[in-house]
C-alpha cells in the first residue's frame, strides 16, 4: 500500500523537501502540548484497564467455585453436626470436594487479627468447612434449608454473593479504561486534524506554487504529514514519560485493594510504551487524510 | 492528423462564470516555435497561459499536451506534465521563505532529486541569469529585473520542451528587458518552444529583429494571427 511506503519514506527523513512549508512555532508547541497531555491521560486509562483487569481476573479465580461453610455449636454437639454437615454437603449435587479446616489453617485465617499468639484452641471458635462447586455449581438455597434441617449451626457462606458485583465492577472498569484509552485517541486524531487543516490553510500560496513547479500531492502532503508525525511523537513520548513517572510514584500496597493497586506491574510497564508510536500513527493518518483532502480543492 | 504540436487547444472557450473571456480558440505550438501573445490588458492572455499549462480547466473544448489530453488526466500526470513545460508567471509565485537558489531548484526537489547532485546545474543557470551574487537572497528583497530573471531560471531548470513567459518584462527597465529576451531567444535557439505573452510592442519589435517570432493577439474573444504591422 503507499501509505505503508509513505511512513518507510517518512521514518527515513528528507528534512529538506520538508523545508519548502515554512515552520510555524505555534501551532507547532500546540500539536506536542496536545499529544503530551493525551499520552499523559492515556497513561492513566491504561493503568486503569490493567490494574482493573487483574482485580477483575484475581476476584474471579478466587471466588471461582468456592464456599465456606462456618459451624457454630456447642462443644459438645460440634462433632455430630460437622458429621452432618459433611454428610449434606456429600449428598449435595454441585459440590465437588469439602473438607473441615485444619486448626492450623484457621489460625492463620485469624491471625490478621488477632496476632500469632491466640489460643486457637481454647476458644469457642466456629468449624469451617472449604467447600468447592462442580462445573454446574450447586443450587446456594436449597442447600441452606438443608443444612437448617441437619445442622442448625451451619451457615453456609456464599462467596459468590458478594464477589460476583465486585468483579463485574472491576470488568466494567477494565472496559471503561480501554474506551478511554479510544477516546483519547480519537480526541487526538480530531486535533491533529483541525491543526493540520489550519497549516494547510495558513500555507495555501505555498501548495499552489508546489502544484505548479509540478509537485505530486503526495510530495506535499509529506511534507506536513512529517511534521505533525514527528510532532505527536515527540509530544506522546514527553506526555507517556510523565505518565509512568506519576504512576509509578503513586503510594502502593499490596496490590489487593483497588486504589493501592492502581499501577502497572511487571510486564505492564512495557504497554505504555506504544502510545507513542500509537500518537505518531494516529497523526500520520489524520494529517494525510487532512492534506489530501484539501490538496482535491487545489488544481 | 495535421502536424503534431506540443500544446494543441481544439476549440476552446473559457468563461469564469460571467460572460465568454475567450471563444472557440485553436492553436497548436509546433515545437521550437517562437510566439508572442499580445492583446490588451484583461483580454485573456493570462488567462490562455494557465489553459496551456492546465492551471485551469476551459469551460469547453479540448487541451493536449505533449499529445495527452488534460482531461485524461489524474493529479500526479498533470504534475509531471508540468515538469515538462517552464512558466515564469506574472508574478514570479516565489516561496518567500526561501533563498533565491533554494526557489531555483524547487522544481527538482519536488520532482524527487537531490539539488545537491545538480549543484553544478544550478551554479550555471545562477551565472546564466547574472544572479550569482544574489544566490541567497530572499525573493522579497530583489529587484523587479531580479525576479524575473529568477523566475526565468526556475522554469527552465527542468530542461523542459516549452516555456511560457507571462509578462516577463513588465515593470522593469528596457535594457533589463532585452536582456530578458535575450534569454530567451538563446533558449529558442537551443530548440525549446516560446510563448511570451506581452503588452509591450517594442519588444516584440525587438525580438522580430532575431527570430522568426509569430504575433497571437486576442482581440474580441478571439486568437488571431497578428498583422505584419507587427
Ligand atoms: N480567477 C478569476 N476569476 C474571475 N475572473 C477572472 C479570474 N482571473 C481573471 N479574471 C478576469 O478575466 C479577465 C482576463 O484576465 P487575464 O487573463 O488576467 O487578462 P490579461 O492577462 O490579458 O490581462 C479579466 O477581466 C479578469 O478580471
Ligand atoms: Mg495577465
Amino acid at each position: 500500500m503507499s501509505g505503508a511506503a509513505d511512513a518507510l519514506r517518512l521514518l527515513r527523513g528528507d528534512p529538506r523537501a520538508g523545508s519548502v512549508v515554512p515552520p510555524s512555532g505555534f501551532t507547532a508547541r500546540l500539536t506536542v502540548f496536545t499529544a503530551a497531555a493525551m499520552a499523559f491521560l492515556a497513561v492513566f486509562a491504561l493503568a486503569l484497564a490493567l490494574s482493573a483487569g487483574h482485580l477483575a481476573d484475581r476476584w474471579g479465580d478466587a471466588l471461582a467455585r468456592t464456599a465456606t461453610v462456618r459451624l457454630s455449636a456447642p462443644a459438645g454437639q460440634m462433632d455430630t453436626q460437622l458429621a452432618a454437615v459433611m454428610e449434606v454437603l456429600r449428598t449435595t449435587p454441585g459440590v465437588a470436594t469439602a473438607r473441615p479446616m485444619t486448626e492450623p489453617e484457621q489460625r492463620a485465617l485469624l491471625e490478621p487479627w488477632f496476632g500469632p499468639d491466640l489460643p486457637v484452641e481454647t476458644l469457642p471458635l466456629p468449624r469451617m468447612v472449604e467447600v468447592t462447586e462442580t462445573q454446574t455449581g450447586f443450587d446456594a438455597d436449597a442447600l441452606r434449608l438443608r443444612l437448617a434441617g441437619e445442622a442448625p449451626g451451619a451457615v453456609l457462606d456464599d462467596h459468590t454473593r458478594w464477589r460476583r458485583p465486585l468483579v463485574r465492577a472491576a470488568d466494567r472498569l477494565r472496559g471503561l479504561g480501554w474506551l478511554s484509552i479510544g477516546l483519547i485517541g480519537a480526541a487526538m486524531g480530531a486535533m491533529i486534524t483541525l491543526a493540520a487543516n489550519s497549516a494547510l490553510a495558513a500555507n495555501a500560496q505555498v501548495i499552489e506554487v508546489l502544484r505548479l513547479v509540478g509537485a505530486r500531492d503526495a510530495f506535499i502532503a509529506r511534507a506536513f504529514v512529517r511534521r505533525f508525525t514527528r510532532r505527536a511523537l515527540e509530544g506522546a513520548a514527553l506526555g507517556t514519560a510523565a505518565g509512568m513517572v506519576a504512576v509509578a510514584l503513586m503510594p502502593g500496597g499490596d496490590g489487593t485493594g483497588f486504589l493501592t493497586g492502581l499501577g502497572f506491574r511487571g510486564l505492564d510497564w512495557l504497554w505504555p510504551l506504544a502510545l507513542p508510536p500509537l500518537a505518531g500513527l494516529v497523526a500520520f493518518w489524520a494529517t494525510r487524510f487532512a492534506a489530501f483532502r484539501v490538496l482535491k480543492g487545489i488544481t | 492528423m495535421a502536424e503534431r504540436g506540443v500544446i494543441e487547444l481544439d476549440n476552446v472557450s473559457h468563461s469564469y462564470g460571467g460572460g465568454e473571456l475567450l471563444s472557440n480558440i485553436s492553436l497548436t505550438l509546433a515545437p521550437g516555435a517562437f510566439h508572442f501573445l499580445t492583446g490588451p490588458s484583461g483580454a485573456g492572455k493570462t488567462t490562455f497561459l494557465k489553459i496551456c499549462y492546465a492551471e485551469l480547466v476551459p469551460t469547453a473544448g479540448a487541451v493536449r499536451l505533449f499529445g495527452a489530453d488534460v482531461r485524461g488526466m489524474d493529479r500526479d500526470q498533470i504534475a509531471r506534465t508540468r515538469r515538462r513545460i517552464g512558466v515564469v508567471h506574472q508574478d514570479c509565485r516565489f516561496l518567500d521563505h526561501l533563498p533565491v537558489i533554494d526557489n531555483i531548484a524547487l522544481p527538482l526537489l519536488t520532482a524527487g532529486q537531490d539539488p545537491d547532485d545538480e549543484r553544478n546545474n544550478i551554479d550555471e543557470l545562477l551565472g546564466w541569469v547574472g544572479l550569482r551574487a544574489r544566490a541567497d537572497a530572499l525573493p522579497p528583497e530583489l529587484s523587479g529585473g531580479e525576479r524575473q530573471r529568477a523566475a526565468l531560471a526556475r522554469a527552465v531548470i527542468m530542461a523542459p520542451d516549452v516555456i511560457l513567459a507571462d509578462e516577463p518584462t513588465g515593470n522593469i527597465d528596457w535594457e533589463m528587458s532585452l536582456r530578458i529576451l535575450q534569454l530567451l531567444v538563446e533558449l529558442n535557439r537551443m530548440g525549446k518552444t516560446i510563448l511570451i505573452a506581452t503588452h509591450d510592442l517594442n519588444l516584440i519589435r525587438a525580438a522580430k529583429a532575431q527570430v522568426a517570432a509569430r504575433v497571437l493577439r486576442i482581440k474580441d474573444r478571439q486568437l488571431n494571427l497578428a498583422g505584419a504591422d507587427l
